[in-house]
């Protein structure tokens, strides 16, 4: 019962993630709501990585006769990190840009392409 | 020679993302040659694809494996499955391969004056390049993983190119804005799909997925969200919103650019439902589904096409409504592909159609939206109602756009006439309603174009567009080499479906030839 924790914590992750995207009007709150998003498909990723019993895959530093576990959801997810830090520093620059030519970040008024 | 022919699958990508990373360099040192060093690169490129089409479409799909060696070399411990990155390309690979690589091209050559005025190009070139290495990566790689990274780069690229021209004003960063959201979403529901997939099978190779594919309800979730959200990105109707925006307020080029990268997460629907699941799934009740979302793309489509009253708006909306065609086709084969009979009386044709549809779509639709540059190039505006007679003054542009306009609206001979014939036909047999319905969607397409004819070449000189003339010859390349494609598929369809759509239709139903040529070596 307690081993599945995490997959609740990602649940709720994602829950308030797409929570925070349909009902905030605020541009950096949408922001927030994808980065909620993009932590619980990590926490996910780690997760299923997880065995119970094994040690993390550092060759060297592996005590004698410990099963290592498969690195590859590690990777996974560190690839995964990188690319979400892309996104969010993408996403913020581009609310940037729109309060500067907007002077406002609330989705109601920053409407002029439905004009 | 052979040893390019051998690693060409990582010279197509790694000359677009190396040179990439060479454009602000070469941009320090002449600002003159940059677009023409941009334009050699992708030149290069597709000489490179089209090497490889043809090896391919001889010798059958090619395997490359990154860090060498065999693709069925496996751990020491007898662990037994693919354990690297493996580019796998097959016949429907290749021919979406193709398509970026003209597309990309010609995009490069037309940016050389349509953009000249622009600062920051090198920003803008090497975006170009990133988007382009990240559409080729989608089409190629035979890794599930390595697919979710390829489709942030296109559309982390994408977003920062649509936002492109926010100086002046916001409504690209708007439309960025959008995209963005909605790419990151898709991006991470896939990258949840991968997540459900390795958990349950350890592998991230999508040939094995599919062979040790047990269909649970795990299985069912990932389709759903993947279905969704490639859809989505697609931007077939109800997931369209973003589509009219970020087509709109792009540059003519990237938009052209764009076609090709929604139908590159298309070309990822197909691969999921038809190699991924194939015939484990319920293949009618999502073939139905498919083709629900593309009766509802044509017909939203295009009634919403109508009303618009900017020129790129107008195309972006019928830009949806063709990805319906597409959508209906593929979902005819799809609802067929349990049933042998059916299959081969008319569920081939009608993915050969489709099929044909998306380079045919490719083609027309960049063409249109290149023509819709030039008239902005020219006149600094958008809206149909302040353009007219512009006839006079652009006589090749007009061509081109009667050319684009009588292929998107079915007329012989050209080749949007070939591919929804072969819809037209198909889709008949299997429910004649859908058949009438994309005839009459494509009769409401004639009529909106009509309409932007009539509006912006149409009538007398106008007072502000006297001293307007013919786009420069890069632009006038650009346009013309689209329109001798679209009049040659037009004019010969069926040498082009016998050689490039037929193997491409064939690789998506045969699944066991996709997962044999991978686990041939285990």
């Amino acid at each position: 019962m307690i081993g599945n924790f995490p997959y609740v914590a990602v649940a709720i992750l994602i829950g308030l993630g797409f929570y925070t995207l349909i009902f905030k009007k605020n541009l950096i709150k949408i922001a927030i709501g994808i980065t909620l998003i993009e932590c619980g498909a990590n926490l996910f990723l780690i997760t299923l990585g997880y065995r119970k019993g094994s040690v993390a895959p550092i060759y060297t530093q592996a005590p004698e006769g410990m099963n290592m576990v498969l690195p590859t959801p590690q990777a996974l997810t560190l690839t995964s990190i990188v690319i979400g830090v892309a996104t969010t520093a993408l996403i913020l620059s581009i609310a940037m840009i729109i309060y500067k030519k907007y002077g406002t970040i609330n989705t109601d008024e920053v409407r002029r392409l439905k004009e | 020679m052979s040893s390019i022919l051998t690693h060409s699958p990582a010279l197509v990508m790694a000359l677009p993302l190396l040179a990439a990373f060479l454009t602000p360099v070469v941009g320090r040192f002449n600002r003159k040659i940059l677009g023409w060093f941009i334009s050699a690169i992708l030149g290069l490129t597709l000489g490179i694809t089209i090497l490889m089409a043809i090896q391919i479409l001889t010798n059958g799909s090619m395997i490359y494996v990154f860090g060498g060696g065999d693709a069925g070399l496996t751990l020491p411990s007898g662990y037994t499955v693919p354990i690297r990155i493996i580019f796998h390309i097959d016949g429907m690979g290749i021919f979406m391969g193709l398509i970026t690589a003209v597309v990309s091209f010609l995009a490069a050559i037309y940016s050389l004056s349509f953009m000249q005025k622009e600062s920051g190009l090198e920003k803008y070139y090497a975006l170009l390049l990133l988007l382009a290495t990240g559409m080729f990566g989608m089409e190629f790689t035979g890794d599930i993983f390595n697919f979710f990274v390829f489709l942030e780069i296109a559309s982390i690229s994408s977003v920062a190119l649509i936002a492109f021209r926010s100086n002046f004003s916001g409504e690209p960063a708007e439309a960025g804005f959008k995209y963005m959201v909605v790419s990151s979403i898709s991006a991470l529901m896939v990258l949840f799909a991968i997540g459900l997939f390795y958990g349950q099978y350890d592998v991230l190779n999508m040939a094995t997925i599919a062979s040790v594919m047990q269909f649970t309800q795990l299985d069912k979730i990932a389709l759903i969200l993947l279905v969704t959200v490639l859809s989505m990105k697609a931007g077939s109707v109800p997931m369209h919103m973003w589509t009219p925006d970020a087509y709109s307020e792009a540059p003519a080029a990237i938009t052209m650019v764009l076609v090709a990268a929604s139908q590159a997460s298309l070309y990822a629907l197909f691969r999921v439902c038809f190699s991924l699941y194939n015939i484990s799934l319920n293949t009618v009740t999502i073939g139905w589904i498919i083709i629900i979302l593309g009766v509802l793309s044509m017909f939203i489509g295009v009634t919403m096409a109508i009303i618009q009253k900017d020129i790129k708006r107008l195309m972006a909306y019928h830009a949806i409504s063709q990805t319906g065609y597409m959508l209906l086709g593929v979902g005819v084969g799809l609802a067929v592909l349990a049933n042998p009979v059916a299959l081969n009386s008319f569920g081939i044709k009608a993915m050969e159609g489709s099929i044909f549809h998306i380079m045919n779509h490719a083609m027309y639709k960049g063409l249109l939206f290149l023509t819709a540059g030039a008239l902005f190039y020219r006149t600094g505006t958008r809206d149909l109602n302040k353009m007219g007679g512009l006839a006079n003054n652009m006589f090749y542009t007009t061509i081109f756009f009667i050319i684009g306009a009588a292929a998107i609206a079915g007329i012989p001979p050209f080749n949007g006439f070939a591919s929804k014939l072969m819809i037209y036909e198909s889709v008949y047999k299997f429910n004649p309603l859908l058949s009438i319905i994309a005839m009459l969607v494509s009769i409401l397409t004639l009529a909106s174009f009509v309409k932007v004819f009539h509006s912006a070449f149409l009538g007398p000189k106008l007072e502000q567009y006297k001293k307007v003339q013919e786009v420069p010859k890069s632009m006038l390349f650009a346009m013309a080499t689209l329109a001798c494609i679209i009049v040659l598929f037009g004019l010969f369809p069926d040498v082009i479906v016998k050689n490039l759509v037929h193997p491409a239709v064939m690789a998506l139903i045969n699944q066991t030839n996709y997962t044999a040529t991978i686990l041939g070596g285990i």
